[in-house]
């Protein structure tokens, strides 16, 4: 199954806005200084030239949605009884995602398996998910802190999209991956792409190339043991964390989260929300007792479930796709990749730090 | 700033304290992080230039023993605040000061280089040269500095142990600090709601700037997350991402230090710093008081006088 289509980069504002007449499309626009995925509108200012500071993943698994909406009634027969009524409708329109980045694919792909391979499919991410095509933009640069190669990823990656945008003269290549993504190409703003898969083919493999320069081919090497369960390594890496959650919830892999009732007198809603592991309340119990009370020991946490814990449940595949965005975005500039790499190494510390 | 003098400072103070609080490379040129010296082995690795913008006091209530810690200006205020709040002891605390010419804007440097990644970044005098793949730009360090340092009135700490450098006067002599807060004030309340709402829409309540703060003291008990009581809604709607950054600064009122952590933490960019700058300018028009300037001062909120000189609303007209 390959379609190749050419977009002109003029008439890029025309394809989404056709493209929008069908499905809700999300696109990295600019505000301010900060380019995010939104929702597009005629006067966005669609930015494809760097990286989206937090992932698209909110598009698939929002900050917070609602599970259902309760309200609680007298038994009209017995008035001593109390009736709870429920309502947990799922709609969810046609979604577009157009110009994430491989790691953000990649991202989603970890996700899927945390709500889908499970005794209890989750049937509110899944019912998104199923709704949702990806399009996603060959990276032509590498940002600083990306290392997606490193962790198997790479910036032409294309498993998991649906269909695959590569910048060429004067426009994209788009190519469909998947019958989703071939039906979104059915379009007659596109012109036919074959003059210019070579061109694609080049650019995909040079924007490789880039990236391994820049951050070292796939590492396989396992996390040593002995480093892992070292707790000095976890207050050294830990020292300067604050403890807060941009990390969590600009990462494109992250998913774990919270619930709450939010009750009003009467009536109320079940709150699903994104919940990060570098928060104190994270493992507070009902008792009073933290298992992960020490910055430290969260932090352990957060790396080893995406470089130990997840591969142990899900064929070795390593939870992180390598964007970068936790280094970016961090106060303190952690970085995920120095202290991977310094598990790896069985070094003892995380000296390997510039 | 100057690196060679304060090495030489850290390297005096390193034996009698635990730790040294300073900066050494991150990730980037522009990207300095703090780090904990505990040998002196490591005060080589030490780093100080414009682009050391963590305000490391907000390190220091964690710290068990006693801490020496490198302070800018605006930092040495919050080292202040702290040890009138009790929320640190003096005694415990070896202040290194660095008289501060401003720190960058990591945010403007980027725009200005087109968001370009760094390969390298030197500071020369008045000049911050950044190196990319398309070559080299020179900016000049006054466009690139944070907005706060535009109007700083205390480049040189108020309070240290060690002085890094020879005092220097604030350069904004005569500038008003509240300017920009007087002129966002005289838009219509419609035009400032509109602001905020759009400002806070993309907040997703990582609460990066409650915990970069060195004066957000309620750690685990945060009313943002706490569920017994249940205070705030988890919601990620504009009026509870609203209400969040309300009390945030409500908190901070007679207590910011005007760091500015608040607002480079966020990974957003959002212009949280202008609503404590907000309640400290009001804090200043009705008590008189700027926050972490003198040890002696009371905190306006730590204390209580039965007739306010500027609050009327006791007294029988």
């Amino acid at each position: 199954m390959k379609k190749a289509r050419y977009l002109k980069k003029q008439k890029e504002k025309e394809f989404i806005a056709a493209l929008g007449a069908k499905a809700r499309v999300y696109a990295p626009c600019l505000e301010d200084e900060a380019v995010l995925f939104k929702p597009a509108e005629p006067d966005s200012t669609i930015c494809l030239s760097r990286p989206a500071v937090s992932s698209p993943k909110s598009v698939i698994y929002p900050q917070s949605e609602t599970l259902f909406s309760f309200r609680f009634k007298k038994d009209a027969e017995d008035k001593r009884r109390t009736l709870v009524e429920l309502d947990d409708t799922i709609e969810v329109p046609d979604t577009i995602i157009f110009g994430a980045r491989p790691c953000d694919a990649r991202g989603i792909a970890i996700i899927d398996r945390a709500f889908s391979k499970t005794d209890t499919p989750d049937p509110y991410y899944l019912a998104r998910r199923e709704k949702t095509t990806i399009v996603t933009l060959t990276c032509p640069e590498p940002s600083s802190g990306c290392f997606c190669t490193w962790v198997g990823c790479g910036p032409a990656e294309t498993s998991n999209s649906d269909v695959m945008m590569t910048e060429v003269e004067d426009g994209y290549l788009m190519e469909a991956l998947t019958e989703k993504g071939e039906a979104l190409l059915e379009s007659p703003i596109l012109e036919d792409g074959t003059p210019y898969e070579a061109q694609a083919r080049e650019a995909q493999k040079a924007a490789h190339e880039r990236m391994v320069k820049e951050a070292g081919e796939t590492d396989t090497t396992p996390v040593d043991p002995e480093t892992f369960d070292s707790q000095a390594f976890w207050e050294k890496a830990a020292e300067r964390c604050l403890g807060c959650g941009a990390c969590t919830y600009l990462c494109p892999t992250c998913y774990c989260f919270n619930i709450t009732d939010e009750t009003v007198v009467d009536k109320g809603e079940r709150i699903r929300s994104w919940d990060a592991c570098m928060f104190h309340h994270f493992t507070l119990e009902a008792s009073g007792h933290n298992p992960r009370a020490a910055k430290a020991l969260r932090l352990k946490n957060r790396i080893g479930h995406k470089f130990l814990y997840y591969g142990e449940k899900y064929d070795g595949i390593i939870a992180c796709s390598g964007c970068g965005r936790c280094i970016r975005g961090c106060p303190v500039s952690m970085e995920i990749s120095t202290i991977a790499s310094a598990l790896k190494k069985n070094s003892g510390t995380v000296s390997g730090e510039q | 700033m100057n690196l060679e003098k304060l090495k030489e400072i850290v390297r005096t103070v390193l034996p009698s304290v635990d730790v040294v609080v300073g900066y050494k490379k991150g990730f980037d040129a522009l990207h300095p992080v703090p780090c904990f010296l505990t040998s002196p082995e490591e005060i080589d690795a030490l780093v100080l230039n414009p682009a050391c913008v963590h305000n490391l006091a907000a390190y220091l209530p964690s710290l068990k023993n006693k801490a020496a810690v490198v302070v800018k200006g605006c930092d040495s205020r919050t080292v202040v605040q702290l040890a009138q709040e009790g929320l640190i002891k003096r005694e415990n605390v070896v202040v290194i000061g660095v008289p501060c010419q401003g720190t960058v804007s990591v945010r403007k440097v980027l725009s200005a280089i087109n968001h370009q990644p760094v390969i390298g970044a030197s500071f020369e005098n008045d000049t911050l040269v950044v190196k990319t793949k398309k070559g080299e730009t020179r900016l000049a360090l006054h466009d690139v500095l944070s907005d706060k340092c535009l109007t700083c009135r205390y480049p040189t700490p108020v309070l240290s142990d060690h002085l890094a450098g020879e005092q220097i006067e604030p350069k904004t002599a005569g500038k008003e600090a509240y300017q920009d807060i007087r002129d966002f004030d005289a838009r219509s309340l419609e035009e400032r709601r509109a602001y905020w709402l759009k400002e806070f829409d993309r907040c997703i309540r990582c609460y990066a700037c409650r915990n970069a703060c060195p004066l957000c003291v309620c750690r685990e008990s945060c009313i943002a997350e706490t569920r017994d009581p249940h205070w705030m809604s988890q919601r990620a709607t504009q009026n509870e991402k609203m209400m969040f950054h309300m009390i945030h600064a409500i908190h901070l009122a007679g207590r910011c230090t005007e760091c500015g952590e608040c607002e480079r933490a966020c990974p957003m960019g959002i212009p949280v710093a202008k609503l404590k700058k907000k309640i400290n300018m009001e804090m200043k028009e009705l008590f008189g008081y700027e926050p972490g300037i003198s040890m002696d001062d009371k905190p306006p909120m730590y204390t209580f006088k039965v007739e306010e000189e500027k609050i009327e609303e006791h007294k029988i007209r």
